[in-house]
């Protein structure tokens, strides 16, 4: 896993709540085995049509935010499947971090495990910067150590983060490794309970 | 006196592995189910990494996502077969039970770990499916993981968690004739959204949940993630232990004895506090039918579609118009005008026996409506071979239904049964997304009953008023 330490970038706004995964990668793209290559299906529906088009209705598709690579989300942003495949593609399309006010349990942690930073604020702070990205070009700094989100003018917000999945993204380590530190803890377990 | 602990506390406390203050916890999974469809990469992780899957004999895998329902062993979509060959290779080389589409224990990996008797209570059950939860029925903590946790529980059967916030639902009384368990889950998420449960796991109680039997409480606890909760769970009792005796991975005779007095221990202490509790009156519930494009969005049969224009929240008024726009719905349109053309009967929410004995209680002595089309897809092989037995496969395919093989099918269109574009489906599974059975489907979620209801007259109806009373 890359290490996540301050990021700048261009935001996308995308003003739905219950953005659910199957609307970030339908089900139809979820039949590879590989861990890349499926940035280019994430919200497929909703930016091409029946004959895979890009659509004009989807802000997405604007050349505003080409090169976004900060996605700000509605409530439960990410709600229904587990599929990783979901965060997949939000950082294969050049996504490093969501904002938004609440998230769906398994995406979250599902975000982490691959270094993407799911930032969680409150609904009036996500609406400004909704309204502050959808008029413009709109860049934000994230600073991960000072837990912090700011931009050029001011504005700054402040994010809690457990300290666990802080030094996991700080540093960019593989949990297995760490885990597999504690072997002889995990065997001991197996003994006492029988299993 | 020590304090008093709920099921989830308690299931908790016996798997810590190790515990550091201000840290996850290091949690034991007791099962780890594996299918095809969130796997190849966590082996390939595991390839690269030189490692081990660490326990073998508590992995289990099946086949099912991408699972033919119609000559399942032809598989026409390449890259489905290749998905499914990578689990057969996988499971050989790291050495783990795979129930492959030829084999008579494949079927839904939600379906299969109850039968199989895998899934008891008080184990920690995880598998790469947020249906996981349907294993809480049992009186098992069983949550959903994604990919790199996968990986994580084949090379240590850890995982670190965060002690979750515990929510008990209790639903009193009695669910009335002709409402089913489905509508109980729907009715609680319709009533209180889409992410109520996010952070907790649910522990459902009460006179009405008592009252379940185990499939139906699998059907409960199978929808808790719809409610935002990675898991749901029911304490074990005489229902669940009734269920278990004899099964392949149960223990036996004597030890069943034991296990089951260990079993007894699990239940939530008389005292035991919770973060939240909810209270349901089940005789207020009704059957439901979703309309919309989440689960929460729903409505008792006798309802009608909700019109945005009369919210006061923007954001809320947007999104109800963008759902009836997507469904083709008018606003304030009675449900029961709403005319379908697909019904599906299957899921790892209803597709296990019970479920269509119901449905074919009610379709029997009917024809399907002539502009539907409609299909029942077993949970498994085995309750395809039970079902048979009993005849149900007669009194669907005598009515118009389709009969198929064991998988996920239509729940999540990833083999050929798909809805196609605008066309408008009554599903038994548990997701109404956006093109969830396909591009542009419509999908309306309801129980077995109503499925089946609705494929004989074309339409939702109350199916307490289509069906004679002793059918229900």
């Amino acid at each position: 896993m890359e290490p996540f330490q301050i990021h700048k970038g261009l935001v996308y706004p995308l003003n739905r709540s219950n953005v659910d995964t199957d609307q970030i990668i339908p089900k139809q793209f979820l039949k590879r085995i590989e861990r890349q290559g499926f940035g280019q299906f994430l919200f497929y529906h909703w930016r091409f049509d029946d004959n895979g088009h890009p659509r004009k209705d989807f802000s997405l598709n604007e050349e505003k935010y080409n090169g976004a690579s900060i996605l700000l989300g509605g409530e439960n942003f990410g709600c229904g499947s587990s599929r990783e495949h979901a965060p997949w593609a939000v950082q294969d399309f050049g996504f490093k971090v969501i904002i938004a006010p609440s998230y769906a349990d398994i995406f979250k942690n599902n975000c982490g495990k691959n270094g993407i930073l799911a930032i969680q604020v409150s609904e009036e702070k996500v609406h400004e910067l909704m309204k502050r990205a959808e008029n413009d070009q709109y860049h934000l700094t994230v600073d991960l150590a000072k837990q912090l989100v700011f931009d050029d003018t001011g504005f700054e917000v402040s994010f809690d983060i457990p300290a666990y999945s802080k030094e996991m993204l700080l540093n960019g380590l593989d949990e297995i490794g760490v885990t597999l530190n504690y072997e002889d803890k995990i065997s001991q377990y197996e003994l006492s309970v029988g299993a | 006196m020590q304090k008093p602990k709920n099921i989830i506390e308690k299931i908790w406390e016996q798997h810590v592995v190790h515990h550091e203050d201000g840290k996850p916890d290091l949690l034991y999974i007791d099962l780890h189910l594996v299918h095809e469809v969130t796997s190849p990469q966590a082996f390939e992780g595991l390839r690269m990494s030189s490692r081990k899957v660490r326990r073998p004999d508590r992995t289990f895998a099946t086949m099912d996502h991408n699972v033919p329902t119609r000559e399942r062993h032809v598989i026409k979509d390449l890259i489905s077969k290749t998905q499914m060959d990578t689990l057969k290779n996988n499971c050989e080389e790291f050495g783990v039970s795979l129930a492959d589409i030829h084999h008579p224990d494949n079927g839904i990996v939600h379906v299969i770990g109850p039968e199989l008797g895998l899934t008891q209570p008080g184990k920690t059950i995880v598998c790469g499916d947020s249906h996981t939860s349907t294993h809480g029925a049992f009186g098992a903590l069983a949550f959903g993981i994604g990919t790199s946790e996968v990986e994580h529980v084949l090379a240590t059967q850890t995982l670190w968690q965060s002690k979750p916030k515990t929510l008990n639902v209790k639903v009193n009384g009695k669910l009335g004739l002709g409402v089913t368990a489905k509508d109980l889950i729907l009715a609680i998420i319709a009533k209180y959204g889409v992410n109520f449960g996010t952070g907790y796991v649910i522990e459902f109680s009460g006179e009405a949940i008592r009252a379940l039997s185990m499939e139906e409480r699998m059907t409960v606890c199978n929808m808790s993630i719809e409610a935002g909760a990675r898991a749901g769970l029911i304490t074990p009792d005489e229902t669940t232990f009734a269920y278990l005796k004899g099964r392949r991975h149960v223990p036996k005779d004597d030890e069943f004895e034991e296990a089951v007095a260990k079993w007894k221990f699990l239940a939530s202490d008389e005292d035991a506090a919770y973060d939240f509790t909810l209270e349901i009156a089940a005789e207020e519930i009704e059957p439901q039918v979703t309309w919309g494009t989440n689960p929460g969005m729903g409505l008792p049969v006798s309802g009608s579609v909700p019109d945005p224009s009369l919210l006061e929240k923007p954001s809320e008024r947007e999104e109800i118009k963008r759902a009836l726009d997507y469904m083709g719905l008018e606003a304030g349109q009675p449900i029961t005008s709403i005319k379908i053309d697909h019904v599906f009967i299957g899921s790892c929410t209803n597709s296990r026996l019970s479920d269509l004995r119901k449905a074919a209680k009610v379709v029997h002595g009917h024809k399907v409506h002539s502009s539907v089309t409609a299909i029942v897809v077993p949970g498994s092989m085995s309750i395809k071979l039970a079902a048979e037995k009993e005849g149900l496969d007669t009194v669907f395919t005598e009515a118009g239904f389709e009969w198929r093989d064991a998988g996920c099918s239509m729940c999540l269109a990833m083999n050929d049964d798909v809805i196609p574009t605008g066309e408008r489906c009554a599903s038994t599974s548990n997701r109404n997304f956006e093109g969830r059975q396909g591009n542009g489907a419509r999908t309306h979620l309801v129980s077995p009953e109503m499925a089946a209801a609705a494929a004989v007259a074309g339409h939702f109806v109350d199916v307490r008023k289509f069906a004679a009373q002793e059918v229900l």
